[in-house]
């Protein structure tokens, strides 16, 4: 380590103390509390709580890639976002896909 | 043998140096491993939508609301997401150039994963003891595949994060090591977003009344 990568460590002003990893941090336990709560003191009926306890994971996830996984880091151009989508578009459609024709055999059997 | 002059030093406004970045190789490996993350991804999309499929059909089985305890899953969840926070703190310090804070801080990720695994094949085997393995019903099988295959992934990333602590120590922080030290923290924070869905998705709703 010379001097002069201590200079360009310094420069950034927020190199001394992770600011953005401890408020990640905490969204990710306020999120989890959150949910976990809404869930043990039956705050709503199944689907609406349901549908927000899923948002509260999906929120988390952003939490996740731009505070630690440093999702907006990049060399060259955003293959990774791109990468990332389409792997979210088959996730959805695996998950969605496999839900709705299962409907259908429920129907039948 | 800390920073090779040769390299071009890519700077971050938050971060300091990145040396991870600084070769051509090190930054094509960076994104060859978000491909990785995209396919596996995809791996537990399959296992998610078998959970979510077959997480009713207990075969006259132990249901999750009767097998799930609150306190041990949520004991899980935080130490996990704790532990994601602590190896973000090690890439941290990793780009101000500071090895030894950088491995403590591994040092005590490692230790918080190795207590995830332990809570995890404590929570298996209680519910084992209680004849719900993995073929006593369609619901278990799927619960076992899923949660299990997430434990296999932190039990690998675990064993992984140790090696690449020893070549740290041996060789220090130069662009080889301080990539793949960066990749195995795209791993584990990778494993905690699919904790927060097996939480969401399997945990929570299991209890939900």
């Amino acid at each position: 380590m010379t001097d002069k990568d201590q200079t360009i460590v310094t420069s950034g002003g927020h190199g001394r103390f992770p600011w953005s990893h401890v408020i990640g941090y905490i969204f990710s336990l306020v999120l989890t509390l959150v949910a976990l709560l809404m869930v043990t003191n039956h705050v709503a009926s199944g689907g609406m709580l349901l549908f927000v306890i899923l948002l509260l994971a999906t929120i988390q996830i952003f939490i996740q890639l731009f505070f630690f996984m440093h999702i907006t880091e990049k060399h060259g151009p955003a293959y990774h976002i791109i990468t990332l989508a389409v792997a979210l578009f088959f996730t959805f459609a695996i998950i969605a896909g496999s839900l709705w024709i299962m409907t259908f055999t429920q129907v039948s059997s | 043998m800390a920073v090779d002059v040769n390299h071009s030093v890519v700077k971050s406004a938050d971060h300091g140096t990145m040396l991870e970045y600084s070769t051509e190789d090190g930054a094509l490996k960076i994104l060859g491993f978000w491909f990785f993350l995209a396919q596996d991804m995809i791996l537990f999309a399959c296992l998610f939508a078998t959970y979510l499929i077959l997480h009713n059909r207990t075969a006259g089985g132990p249901s999750a609301m009767q097998l799930f305890d609150v306190p041990g899953f949520a004991a899980e969840t935080f130490i996990l997401l704790t532990s994601s926070f602590t190896y973000g703190i090690a890439t941290f310090q990793m780009r101000n150039n500071r090895l030894k804070s950088m491995l403590i801080w591994m040092g005590i990720t490692v230790l918080l994963g190795l207590s995830f695994v332990s809570l995890e094949l404590k929570e298996f085997i209680t519910y084992v003891l209680q004849g719900a393995t993995i073929s006593r019903s369609a619901f278990l099988s799927a619960f076992f595949t899923l949660v299990g295959t997430h434990g296999l992934h932190v039990t690998l990333g675990i064993f992984w994060m140790i090696s690449v602590m020893i070549q740290l120590v041996k060789r220090g922080l130069t662009p080889v090591t301080a990539r793949k030290a960066f990749i195995v923290g795209l791993y584990w924070h990778f494993l905690d977003v699919i904790w927060v869905f097996i939480f969401t998705v399997v945990y929570l709703t299991g209890v939900m009344k």
